[in-house]
């Protein structure tokens, strides 16, 4: 197999630590494009490969002040100027009236934010990942814990960096196709 | 380093336990046979026959739905008992008693787990399926109540050639907003914490179909931290929207009775009693659910006496809110010196309806009291029965509040009677056939627990000490 068509090499691990310990390795040798791979979160994880903040959260605020911003200003704008009506001498801009349909569309754009922003930001759908050409990595989403250095990273060296992973807790060490 | 949600194993695995209590999960499982066992449920068991047999049953019921919703097309609403004074009648009862049963759903996934409450984790995820469901039986409701439910986008703003525009300061329209806002929220909620378990699916199934269906819905989910790390924070910020919300869903359906002028609607202690009726009645609902999906589908080490304990303690607690509220409708009555007011409690208990009224204060006060008793508690059947005993309280409470309230109002000569048809019947039997139909589907299609969550409950999942005490 030469460099070009290789994805990277995947060292598979028992147990949490294991993995972890390897990611913490892995970024203090000074490797940066890598992926860990849990079958359920594990945020420590995320963390050793130096991933330790995500957008979701900011990209959240900004969809529910969108939300709820448009809430307002959607009744305001149809009872006050679109569509003005007398309703019991009420005044147009009866803004009490229009707190919980601002509130719901608060919440209606910031969760859908939340939700396509996580998505998107995590590139799914995806159709196609070189991971999955490794041959045991259905057992990722069942018992199994995997890290991937990738072959783009500037340190990555395939001997070497097999040697690296070899070094580790892994009970397996493989070559994933790109 | 910081955990996000509920995976404080302390609590979950044996040792903090009080005698006699019993676990969230069995002791002997591992990442493995807790995979396989949910799996296997959707993946590897035929169909038998008593699925089939249920299976049946409510998809005929779904049938009787369509029938009447036909009919109800054709002839109009005429054909059920709804005329003034009573205009809302079962429809609308229906639709109360539905959305309130779902809350619970939204109850277990999002506010226990803001609480860290991990023995949710079990139960979440076909609480969640019922919340779903409980709400498109509910919104049908509204909708065939129309009259002309093919213009019920009448409803929503949107620029038109009549020059017309909703009225913002109707509660009706907030109700619109509210369920809508609670039906897609729910949806994504659900789908989110689906994911990763599809992916599970995606690599387990040796079917080619269910294969190609399972991987498309996983959306090729790997597993990669990075997602995680996302994924973790986008469902903590989910169950933190969604926790208001269901919060705010049901005071809105409280505001459509609370901000008119009858009297037994016009009372300020109606939002949080109604959103406590709501998860009682909800969790007795899940309970209706629980007990017979983990005898039958032998998930009792996953859905443990646990489980149904502390369910029973919910519904006891919110139970408790809902006998304070009907004592405080009482209060008002007398306290308020409103004549109208005291009239309407009077035609309540003891007018022509009065066994409507007693028949749930037994239903929903006394006969649940029972749940004190531990015995009753981590009993399946005795569970099983004081749930559906409240579900029909529950169903009774908006039958009082809205029937009863309506028929009899401020002029005698405005007053009437209302009687049920059985096209009445017919649709609310055909929701349930619509819930059933769906929960029946629900649990053999998809995994009903929530499987990365259960791994995270496992002692195996636990980084050790110095592992996680690193930096």
């Amino acid at each position: 197999m030469t460099d070009a068509g290789l994805h990277g090499i995947v060292a598979e691990f028992e147990t949490p630590d294991g993995l972890v310990i390897a990611c913490r390795k892995a970024y203090d040798a000074g490797y940066r494009l890598m992926d860990a791979y849990s079958p359920f979160p594990l945020e420590a994880a995320a963390d050793a490969i130096g991933f330790k903040k995500t957008q979701v959260p900011l990209l959240t605020l900004i969809g529910g002040i969108l939300g709820g911003l448009s809430g307002f200003l959607l009744q305001y704008w149809i009872h006050v100027y679109a569509f003005p009506l007398n309703i019991g001498g009420r005044p147009l801009n009866s803004w009490p009236s229009f707190i919980v349909i601002t509130f719901e569309m608060t919440i209606l754009f910031a969760g859908i934010t939340a939700v396509v922003g996580m998505l998107t930001l995590n590139g799914l759908p995806q159709p196609y990942h070189p991971i999955f050409n490794h041959p045991r990595f259905s057992a990722a989403s069942r018992d199994r814990f995997f890290l991937c250095i990738e072959a783009d990273d500037p340190l990555f060296e395939p001997a070497e960096t097999r040697r690296f992973l070899e070094a580790t807790d892994a009970v397996d060490v493989a070559e994933v196709a790109d | 380093m910081e955990r996000v949600p509920d995976t404080n194993a302390s609590v979950t695995t044996q040792e903090r336990l009080l005698p006699g209590q019993a676990p969230v999960l069995l002791p002997g499982h591992t990442l493995e046979t807790v995979t396989d066992k949910i799996v296997s449920i959707v993946l590897r068991r035929p169909v038998t026959l008593g699925w089939l047999g249920g299976f049946v049953f409510f998809f005929g019921l779904l049938n009787v739905l369509m029938l009447a919703a036909a009919y109800l097309f054709f002839r109009g609403v005429g054909i059920w008992g709804i005329n003034i004074p009573v205009g809302w009648g079962f429809a609308i009862v229906n639709f109360v008693w539905w959305i309130g049963i779902g809350h619970a759903g939204t109850l277990i996934s999002a506010i226990l787990l803001l609480l860290k409450q991990g023995w949710r984790n079990s139960i979440n995820r076909f609480a969640e399926a019922m919340t779903l469901f409980a709400v498109s039986c509910a919104g049908m409701f509204p909708l065939l109540h129309m009259g002309r439910p093919w213009l019920a986008y009448w409803v929503f703003p949107y620029p038109n050639t009549m020059g017309v525009w909703p009225q913002f300061r109707s509660p009706l329209l907030w109700d619109v907003f509210a369920v809508s806002t609670y039906a897609t929220i729910s949806a994504l909620f659900w789908f989110i914490g689906l994911i990763p378990d599809l992916a599970t699916f995606r690599d387990t199934a040796t079917n080619p179909v269910a294969k190609t269906i399972y991987g498309l819905l996983a959306m090729g989910w790997r597993g990669s931290a990075r997602h995680w790390k996302r994924y973790e924070s986008a469902y903590l910020l989910l169950a933190g929207l969604a926790t208001p919300l269901v919060l705010s869903v049901h005071t809105v359906v409280s505001f459509d009775f609370a901000i008119s002028i009858l009297p037994g609607w016009h009372t300020t202690v109606f939002p949080p009693y109604f959103v406590a009726g709501a998860i009682y009645s909800g969790f007795a609902m899940v309970l209706v659910l629980a007990i017979p999906i983990r005898h039958f589908y032998g998930v009792e080490d996953m859905i443990t006496l646990r489980h149904l304990d502390n369910s029973a303690k919910i519904m006891l607690g919110t139970g408790l809110i809902v006998a304070y509220g009907y004592t405080m409708e009482a209060f008002y009555a007398y306290y308020s010196g409103n004549f109208y007011e005291r009239f309407m409690f009077m035609n309540r208990a003891f007018g022509p309806m009065g066994w409507a009224y007693w028949c749930l204060i037994a239903f929903n006060i006394l006969i649940p009291q029972l749940l004190w008793i531990r015995k009753v508690r981590v009993s399946p059947p005795m569970l099983f029965a004081t749930s559906l005993v409240v579900l029909l309280g529950m169903w009774l409470e908006r039958f009082v509040i809205i029937v009863v309230g309506l028929h009899r109002d401020f002029l005698p000569s405005s007053w009437g009677s209302y009687v049920a048809t059985r096209w009445d019947y017919a649709v609310y039997a055909g929701t349930l056939g619509l819930f059933f139909t769906a929960m029946f589907l629900f649990v053999r299609l998809m995994p009903m627990i929530t499987i990365f969550e259960m791994r995270t409950l496992l002692p195996e999942a636990k980084l050790s000490e110095e592992v996680a005490a690193h930096d």
